[in-house]
């Protein structure tokens, strides 16, 4: 009982003080205390976080599953980075206290930590994040086939829009005087009412909905009405 | 979601708000006064439009709510890609792979990953009736032992508590990219064949999503980043769309009280809908007035209700 009875306890009340907090100037520091709470929660739960990545890796390793060798470069990433930044090894000596190892700067491309980080993980981090042109190139290519007249119409917007950020597209139509009465035919002009008027109208319902959802979901949770994030044994 | 008879009495609601808040405007006009710079003492005056939409969307909501309980129908149109749940798990099954839930890159303090992960009890508990394998990568500690709690949870309610492993529901990183690269990782070797997302993605939902196509897997994804819709409504079979994916919870628990609340968001949107007719109103009366008095009101009603 009281397994369900106080964590809804403690979400009416944060709710509460969040949504207060939004509104009274006074409160605001409350709103701030709430979410220590939570940063505090999330450092013990980063503990637990972890212990099962290790636990999670080890079991991999040992029992040879597909990818066993991905499972020992993050074990030996892992514990190399927690050892080399937390006794801040080849850490740069600070100024003031030149004499104490551990007061030196780790997140300097000087030292090991920040070299490992900015040159090993940006560009790998960087390397994933590329890899999103191609992908955003082969779902256009499926979501742009004019299979049916909605289909046609976002292939038609897709091709304005993309013709326009194009130098094709001011070949096309930048001739055409920007004051004369056939200025709208210009495929920049065309562009910016399609994001302006279109774009924005259509984001714009979507984020009136979503706002209202939040809303809903929200008074629900504090109300203690949804209660489907809480275990039932 | 559809609108019953029941919303007659919201509509009319709707338009006393809308009312209630343009003479406001137009009021400050006639007496020459701009919307003054508010002083924040105890209460932040900037606010108190949100505030009173606030009260209103609330005080419907709570009111659909206790209709629910008192009897009243409750009709919710149908949600397809809540709908296809059943169907990508069974096809999970009888193909024997496993089904894949991603809860989004976010913490517990964002509202969509706590809407992802009342989605994926009903998952878990539809995993655990078919005895499909369920696998939850996350990327926050905390989401890993609010996602284990619930999946346990489901299988308890399935009456299948041997099958829950918490091995399956596991902590990756914090890093997104680190993530994505791990997720789909275990895609392209395990081969699911049903792929969930929901919760708040960002850079990463066309990389799962386009990854999860190339394995042919059923993919349905619920968020409310509206910078990532597309992408996944091109790469997946069904998407939850913002406010749908927020209504998910309540439509899958199937309980009256949380219909109701469902249908009490409608107020809001007449609220929404009354606002924005009386803003092109006043705005198109604007720009033909040459006393410039309409267009002052009109840049009150929009600094009122844009704080």
């Amino acid at each position: 009982m009281l397994q369900r009875t106080i964590p809804i306890a403690i979400l009416c009340l944060s709710g509460a003080i969040m949504v207060g907090a939004y509104f009274i100037s006074s409160a605001q520091s409350w709103g701030e205390t709430v979410t220590t709470w939570f940063n505090i929660l999330a450092a013990v739960a980063f503990v637990l976080g972890a212990g099962n990545l290790i636990a999670m890796n080890l079991e991999k390793i040992s029992s040879q599953r597909a990818g066993w060798g991905y499972a020992a470069i993050t074990l030996v990433s892992f514990a190399f980075m927690l050892v080399v930044g937390l006794l801040k090894l080849g850490a740069v000596p600070n100024d003031k206290h030149p004499d104490i190892h551990l007061a030196g700067s780790y997140d300097t491309t000087a030292s090991p930590f920040g070299w490992m980080y900015e040159y090993v993980m940006s560009p790998l981090t960087s390397t994933m994040f590329a890899l999103l042109a191609f992908y955003v190139a082969s779902a256009a290519f499926r979501a742009f086939r004019a299979k049916n007249t909605e289909s046609i119409l976002l292939l038609g917007t897709a091709f304005i829009v993309l013709l326009a950020q194009t130098a094709a597209g001011m070949f096309l139509t930048g001739w055409i005087p920007e004051d004369s009465a056939f200025a709208f035919l210009r495929l920049d002009k065309i562009k910016s009412g399609i994001i302006e008027h279109v774009q924005t109208a259509g984001m714009r319902a979507i984020m009136i909905g979503i706002a209202l959802g939040i809303a809903a979901m929200s008074l629900r949770l504090i109300l203690g009405i949804d209660r489907s994030y809480l275990s039932k044994n | 979601m559809q609108q019953t008879t029941s919303a007659r009495g919201f509509t009319a609601l709707a338009a006393v708000s809308a009312a209630l808040l343009a003479p406001c405007a137009v009021a400050m006009a006639q007496a020459g006064d701009a919307v003054a710079a508010p002083e924040h003492g105890w209460f932040r005056g900037d606010r108190t439009a949100l505030l009173v939409a606030l009260g209103v969307v609330g005080i419907a909501i709570v009111i659909a709510i206790m209709r629910a309980r008192a009897g009243h129908p409750v009709k919710i149109r149908r949600m397809p890609a809540l709908d296809a749940v059943d169907e990508a798990i069974g096809r999970a099954t009888e193909m024997g792979r496993p089904v894949f839930f991603i809860p989004g890159i976010q913490d517990m303090t964002d509202i969509q990953t706590v809407a992802g992960v009342t989605i994926l009890g009903r998952v878990a508990r539809t995993a655990a009736e078919y005895d499909a394998k369920l696998e939850v990568p996350t990327s926050r500690s905390i989401v890993m032992s609010a996602a284990r709690d619930i999946v346990q949870a489901a299988h308890f309610e399935a009456g299948r508590p041997d099958t829950f492993d918490a091995g399956r529901i596991n902590y990756i990183t914090d890093e997104q990219f680190g993530y994505v690269a791990a997720v789909t990782g275990s895609m392209m070797r395990e081969k699911p064949a049903a792929c969930f997302y929901m919760g708040a993605f960002y850079a990463e939902s066309l990389l799962f999503a386009e990854n999860g196509n190339s394995i042919g897997a059923i993919q349905i994804a619920g968020t409310a980043e509206p910078s990532q819709l597309p992408f996944f409504v091109a790469a997946c079979d069904y998407t939850l769309i913002g406010e749908e994916f927020f209504a998910a919870s309540a439509y899958l628990s199937g309980e009256r009280v949380q219909l109701g609340s469902i249908q009490g968001q409608d107020i809001g949107k007449m609220l929404a809908a009354g606002l924005i007719a009386v803003g092109v109103v006043v705005g198109t009366i604007a720009a033909f007035d040459p006393s410039g008095k309409v267009s002052t009101a009109f840049e009150n009603l929009k600094s009122l209700i844009g704080g």
